[in-house]
């Protein structure tokens, strides 16, 4: 018996063909992303690197508040003044801006996404297939439909990175929403809250902790796509290594790789930070 | 009478998702067991209906499983009745909007809880005006009133703190003054003090007491705790398998117990705290002064096999105490008059005195109390035997 090969790839190509008639849709978004990613890496080519380096040495001060902050510090300190010296400073802004764009969209999208998901079962029910679906697929399949209906750049790449990241900031929303104990939504209720109330008095500032840490998480998985995305144009020390891999050089390679692990250091102890900030 | 708060009639709650199919098989009388065989639903109340008047500490009694934390959870719709009515001030419950229902939680109901399910990250202050920042005070005027109730429950100095740096007691206290800060006439209060270590719990008890004499709220409590529920109940509902059994004041349900279940359940309890002189007092033999002479008084006593008599006057106030031996002497004598024999020195108590006061006396004087209302009237006398046998869980005879 012959059963034929389904035409699985050319069914989804014809719906990705189908998709990107939707020319204005695209675009729409396109540009949204970019105005983002554009005013984020202003800021960035606006500040000189001392100015940049006093800042985070700043912001990691104030939110750093048990007693190891000075090691942190002196870290932060030499971590990026390595980056300056190896002539890797655009790059490492551009990653920023690809992660902190990336994660900002993830968030904005992510956090209602995983409010809804914990007040309604059907809602989780879809959403959370989407989620494993989103999380588990390899990363480099996202490329070549966001190539098509986004081009080359740092858009494309900033979807790649959302979609890819996403996922643990909807379900740690979801799962701090949850976690919250039933006496305490029945204590919110009986004395009459309503629902509006009951989120943003009650179960947010509760779930705050563990949206804090889907954030992180957030953060780590946009870092970790930064590679991915420099093969679609999207600039930054992904860029570097894509190239010494090319070039079979090693050492850039991982001059490069180092970078991006001094920028992942940095950014997840300043989002731990601010998370143990969030107890009284 | 005074008047009827909360009147429940007919409230039932049926969980699982053939409720309808089981509500028909309730009615047909099927047994809550043969209900949960066939249609996998569980009868969590049957048709419970109970009325509670103002300023009364109205306490539903049950043990776990009993269906008493559902039933004050549809008072207040945090559980929807399968069928029934709830009537508050004779307005019904079940049949308001999500909106008449947020405002009458608000401003009617307001609740305990037994984990206290205070907000772990607002302030004891914080916590105490959460009702009030619902119904939309300002933040001055609620941190006033939410103060007031903090010192009301004897919270001084603790405002800022949070509820985890505050002992289990101390945080009732806090669920306690965020109920009454909110003004609310009804308080429903569910196993309010049963997560609180034994001693921690009569303190709270009798903080309950002493705040319900200044406030006169209407209260309804649950509890476990059959002394508990004695304790602070004005009157009493017992409860299992979802079914009312009986609804009686304290001494009522002891010494009448309504069935079987209710007999079973009082078996362990403390009858001393409960039980009252009046309770356990015995009638009195008393001749009247105005109308009997030393014979009459001889002939009672030898009548009845007593010893000494009681003598009071018309309207049956004690006057006094006479023994049978000086009786007899007057009687030799020719006197006709009783007075200067009878003894005033006896030992006596007020009707109401709990039987827990009193046994410490009692085993040791040897003449019976005599009970004497406010106005000196004779009630009864308290014989030892008839104590112990009300300890025992007996009636008193006469």
């Amino acid at each position: 018996m012959n059963i034929g090969q389904l035409p699985l790839a050319d069914w989804i190509n014809s719906g990705i063909d189908w998709l990107t008639q939707f020319t204005g849709f695209f675009n729409g978004i396109t540009n949204f992303f970019q105005a983002i990613v554009n005013a984020i890496q202003w800021v960035f080519d606006l500040l000189p690197v001392w100015l940049f380096i006093i800042l985070v040495l700043a912001l990691s001060y104030w939110v750093k508040r048990d007693g190891k902050k000075w090691g942190f510090l002196i870290f932060e300190l030499l971590g990026m003044l390595l980056i300056w010296n190896l002539g890797y400073w655009r790059d490492m802004t551009q990653t920023l801006t690809l992660v902190l764009s990336s994660s900002l969209i993830a968030i904005i999208i992510g956090i209602p996404l995983g409010i809804w998901m914990a007040k309604s079962k059907t809602a989780e029910v879809i959403i959370k297939p989407i989620l494993d679906f989103m999380q588990t697929l390899p990363a480099f399949v996202y490329l070549i439909p966001a190539v098509a209906f986004f081009g080359i750049g740092m858009v494309p790449g900033v979807l790649a990175s959302v979609i890819f990241a996403m996922p643990p900031t909807v379900r740690m929303t979801n799962l701090g929403i949850s976690q919250v104990p039933g006496d305490l939504i029945e204590a919110a209720d009986s004395f009459g809250s309503t629902s509006w109330q009951k989120l943003t008095q009650l179960q947010l500032p509760l779930a705050k902790s563990t949206i804090m840490a889907g954030i992180n998480q957030t953060m780590m998985l946009a870092l970790s796509m930064v590679v991915i995305a420099s093969m679609i144009g999207a600039l930054g020390l992904g860029t570097q290594v894509y190239f010494a891999v090319g070039r079979n050089d090693a050492g850039s390679g991982f001059a490069a790789g180092i970078a991006v692990v001094i920028v992942a250091i940095i950014l997840d102890r300043i989002t731990q930070a601010f998370n143990k900030q969030a107890h009284h | 009478m005074t008047k009827v708060r909360v009147e429940v009639k007919d409230l039932t709650k049926i969980f699982g998702k053939q409720a309808a199919q089981a509500q028909k098989l309730l009615a047909q009388g099927v047994s809550k067991k043969d209900i949960l065989a066939k249609t996998g639903a569980t009868v969590g109340v049957n048709h419970a209906s109970f009325s509670v008047h103002d300023g009364e500490i109205f306490v539903i009694m049950g043990l776990s499983g009993s269906g008493k934390s559902t039933l004050i959870r549809m008072i207040n719709r945090l559980i929807e009745p399968t069928s029934g009515q709830v009537l508050l001030d004779g307005q019904d419950i079940t049949k308001l909007d999500k909106k008449q229902l947020r405002e009458v939680r608000q401003e009617k109901l307001s609740m305990v809880f037994q984990n206290f399910a205070l907000f772990p990250h607002l302030t004891v202050l914080q916590n105490a005006a959460y009702g009030l920042e619902l119904k939309g005070m300002d933040l001055d005027k609620r941190n006033e009133k939410a103060k007031k109730a903090l010192r009301l429950v004897g919270l001084n100095g603790y405002d800022q703190q949070y509820p985890d740096q505050l002992s289990g007691g101390m945080q009732q206290r806090v669920g306690l003054a965020r109920a009454l800060a909110n003004d609310a006439e009804i308080l429903l209060m569910d196993e309010a003090f049963s997560a609180l270590d034994p001693l921690y719990r009569k303190d709270m008890q009798d903080l309950l007491l002493k705040i319900q004499e200044q406030m006169h709220r209407t209260i309804i409590f649950i509890s476990h705790d059959l002394n508990e529920a004695l304790k602070i109940g004005g009157r009493i509902l017992i409860m299992h398998d979802g079914t009312v059994d009986q609804i009686d004041e304290p001494e009522a349900i002891l010494t009448h117990p309504a069935n079987d279940y209710v007999e079973r359940f009082i078996e362990g309890v403390d009858r001393t705290k409960v039980l009252t002189a009046s309770t356990v007092m015995n009638h009195a033999h008393a001749v009247n002064i105005t109308k009997a002479g030393p014979r009459v008084a001889l002939r009672r006593m030898r009548d009845n096999d007593i010893s000494s008599i009681y003598v009071v006057d018309d309207e049956n106030h004690f006057v006094g105490f006479a023994d049978a031996d000086d009786v007899a002497d007057l009687i030799r004598k020719g006197s006709r008059d009783l007075r200067s024999v009878l003894k005033t020195d006896v030992p006596s108590t007020h009707p109401d005195t709990p039987v827990n006061d009193l046994i410490n006396e009692i085993s040791k004087t040897p003449i019976p109390f005599c009970v004497l209302d406010d106005e000196n009237h004779l009630l009864g006398i308290i014989l030892r035997g008839s104590v112990l046998a009300a300890i025992a869980g007996e009636e008193v005879t006469e």
